[in-house]
């Protein structure tokens, strides 16, 4: 009984570092009642939740039962999904299916984090094996510079490419009343900000920070009712393939995406992306992941990813603009990450992203990065697929 | 609905420590099983669904731990974190949106490795309650308190639930806890939490539990026995205790009648065959029953002394133990899917109510005092 499934509505909080002013409940509601607002509809025209997070990040166990009160699933069906940093997308993934099966008409779902009450690093190192691998690992920041560096020895990109690839994503998000960041940096800023982890620089990074974000789902026949441009899920491709940190990060290379684009790519029947596709939001939590993870996509050949960052390509009015909202370098609620990567795919087909609208967007394309260096990608479009 | 199955299940045996076995070195194990069972390759599993949860396991993204074991390497996976029948859940509707034909299903713990007062402590709000020293056993305490008090229902009442399923366990070859005792034995066990004593109380044990679920032309080519879902259905109630009624089950009620709506039960009593339900307290057994409507509310009690639910009782409840007998947590509601389908099948052994097992209940419970519960009616019979 498999159901045509579209995005009818997104809500998103105000981003901030420190949101002082909500608990994770009041976050959470406050995404959720702009969603509902959006699509008109009350909790009760609503049939299931679903929501995701990172436990550790806030230190709260069962988050589908303690959010109750700010999600609105009381007596209704509520699940969590969770698989760190692509838990976003993996949400989205969820919702799709979830309301295609025929088992819900109208879901809502929620990505939502509270940066500030969390040790982020402390988090994540903790999703390592503890005998084997706990003892080395400091985080993502170190893991993702390990893989710039192999980045940097394999194809000879250099710290100044990635730098356009911050100025780009910085520019853009000057456009997103929702961004964290909105910084009108110059590629020497980018340079000379505070080394991280080397090759990585303060500018080069995601922020961490407060916000959630909610999508309803809704099938065919109640989707064309709540809005004039449902935005409809085409297709979707995940990968999260290794168990070990060190299996990964030195091959200059998302494996993940390589096997998740292709299977995209395939469901879709496109053979070049660059030309077909009108717009992508990609999780991408560092500037380096910007020319690496595209030529991964098949946007490009391997090495070539700094000359379409140079050439524009990807800017707002290139040939296939990349993260039009500022991406995650300028907002970055880790569980509502991946999630905003399909509203604002939402938004854009819509006709709804404002001053960050890219025209006429037939086909966009969402991404989840996280976990083990895991991908997730969902295609969505402007026409009902056959 | 789409008819789906389950054509393949598997499990560890349940004990206290395992600990020559990894999260993974337990999962690789289930789905081994599960794949033999239903005669399958990994080659034939479409997706994977892990579920399992950041604070039992004492890291976050704890479904890094057992992706590659479950099989999911080159394959479409996601994680559920609760327990195993809302992984279920997920992992069906992957299938019914047309997109696969089968789906493998995880779960897991290691309550050797966790501190249960803690992790449980964590679910309850940081600022107002922790600090109450709330944990689930404590917060069961009160439910059961309220539960007898609105009721009248007795400790020995509650005894015989865990005389029964201590029993029942003894003729299950994974059980971790198997007991023949008398009332007066766990009346006389440690008082853990007032009214809750030790015997009240089932282990946190380690173990792991896999099922395959297949589309119907799957589903017949894989297997000549498989186990049809009739229906399935989760509800949450409130978060905060004091919002419930604590001797009710409003969500569970809820999930049950669309479950039963789905599978055209009118009378569960009489036309389910078997119950596996999450009894991890004695009490929680008895108003589940209640709230699954095998008997009135405040009933659950009477229900249980008149042996009714006995494995030779008109409505079997937890044959294998149920949670007594083995509570590997997050693992808890996947097992009882896997012990209702080895029910349909005949293949329950010394556990086996009868020998013709049509409709079997699962149950799976999320959150503390079983604030939300997923409902699976499973059948021999497609229609």
């Amino acid at each position: 009984m498999a159901r045509r499934t579209a995005i009818v509505a997104t809500g998103q909080t105000y981003h901030k570092s420190i949101r002082r002013d909500v608990n994770g409940q009041e976050l959470i509601n406050e995404a959720v009642v702009r969603s509902l607002e959006d699509a008109q509809l009350t909790m009760d025209d609503i049939d299931g939740v679903i929501i995701g997070n990172m436990d550790h990040f806030e230190g709260i166990n069962y988050v589908d039962c303690w959010s109750i009160d700010g999600s609105g699933g009381y007596m209704k069906p509520t699940m969590k999904l969770t698989t760190g940093g692509t838990t976003g997308a993996t949400l989205a993934i969820a919702g799709y299916h979830m309301v295609a099966s025929g088992m819900f008409d109208k879901l809502l779902v929620i990505g939502w984090e509270k940066n500030s009450e969390s040790d982020t690093t402390g988090g994540i190192i903790t999703c390592t094996d503890p005998i084997v691998e706990r003892p080395i690992v400091a985080g993502a920041i170190s893991g993702l510079a390990c893989e710039a560096q192999a980045y940097m020895h394999k194809y000879g990109a250099t710290p100044r490419d990635a730098a356009r690839v911050s100025v780009r994503d910085h520019k853009h998000g000057c456009n997103n009343p929702h961004a964290h960041l909105r910084l009108d940096l110059t590629i020497e800023d980018v340079l000379h900000s505070p080394v991280l982890a080397d090759p990585l620089r303060l500018h080069d990074m995601c922020p961490r920070t407060d916000g959630a974000c909610a999508v309803i789902f809704a099938c065919e026949g109640i989707a064309e009712k709540i809005t004039s441009a449902p935005a409809w899920v085409l297709a979707t491709a995940n990968r999260h393939m290794f168990s070990d940190y060190s299996d990964v990060v030195q091959m200059a290379s998302l494996l993940s995406m390589v096997e998740a684009s292709k299977e995209l790519w395939g469901k879709l029947g496109i053979k070049e992306p660059l030309k077909k596709v009108d717009v992508i939001e990609m999780y991408q939590p560092y500037s380096w992941a910007g020319m690496m993870w595209i030529e991964d996509m098949g946007l490009c050949k391997k090495g070539e990813g700094p000359r379409l960052i140079w050439d524009g390509v990807t800017d707002m009015g290139g040939e296939l603009p990349i993260n039009p909202s500022g991406g995650v370098i300028c907002t970055n609620p880790i569980g509502a990450t991946g999630l905003i990567r399909a509203a604002e795919i939402a938004l854009q087909i819509q006709g709804k992203a404002d001053k960050r609208q890219v025209p006429d967007v037939q086909l966009g394309v969402s991404t989840g990065f996280g976990g083990n260096w895991w991908t997730d990608m969902i295609a969505f479009g402007k026409k009902k697929p056959a | 609905m789409e008819r789906i199955a389950i054509v393949g299940v598997g499990q560890t045996k349940h004990e206290a420590r395992k600990i020559q076995d990894s999260f993974a070195d337990m999962v690789y194990e289930a789905v081994k099983m599960a794949l033999e069972d239903a005669g399958m390759g990994v080659n034939q599993v479409d997706n994977v669904i892990t579920t399992s949860n950041d604070f039992w396991d004492g890291r976050t993204i704890s479904s890094m731990a057992t992706g590659d074991v479950s099989g999911a390497r080159g394959k479409n996976v996601s994680c559920v974190e609760g327990d195993g029948t809302f992984g279920a859940f997920y992992g069906m509707t992957r299938i019914l949106s047309g997109s696969y034909g089968t789906t493998l299903v995880t779960a897991y713990s290691k309550g050797s490795e966790s501190e249960s007062p803690m992790i449980t402590n964590a679910a309850f709000d940081p600022i107002y309650m922790r600090c109450l020293g709330l944990d689930l056993v404590t917060a069961c305490a009160l439910q059961a308190r309220r539960y007898m008090k609105r009721y009248g229902i007795t400790e020995e009442q509650m005894a015989m639930i865990s005389v029964k399923n201590h029993l029942n366990a003894l003729s299950n070859p994974n059980a971790h806890l198997g007991l023949k005792i008398t009332v007066d034995d766990v009346m006389k066990s440690r008082k853990v939490s007032d009214p809750l004593k030790l015997l009240d109380c089932s282990p946190v044990s380690d173990g792991a539990a896999c099922i395959i679920l297949a589309n119907e032309e799957r589903a017949r080519k894989i297997t000549d026995k498989p186990v049809w879902v009739k229906g399935v259905s989760f509800c949450a109630d409130a978060y905060l205790l004091g919002d419930r009624d604590l001797a009710e089950c409003k969500a569970l009620e809820k999930a049950a009648r669309k479950a039963y709506g789905m599978a055209g039960i009118r009378d569960p009593r009489r036309e389910i065959d078997v119950a596996e339900v999450y009894d991890a307290f004695t009490y929680q057994e008895s108003m589940w029953t209640e709230g699954l409507g095998f008997c009135g509310p405040g009933e659950g009690g009477k229900l249980a002394v008149s042996g009714a639910t006995a494995k030779g009782g008109d409505i079997p409840v937890n044959p294998s133990g149920g949670l007594l007998g083995a509570h590997p947590v997050i693992a808890g509601g996947l097992i009882r899917m896997v012990e209702a389908v080895r029910q349909i099948r005949g293949q329950a052994g010394a556990m086996q109510v009868k020998d013709n097992v049509k409709i079997a209940l699962a149950h799976g419970v999320n959150g503390v005092c079983g604030q939300s519960h997923c409902v699976w009616l499973l059948g021999r019979n497609p229609n």
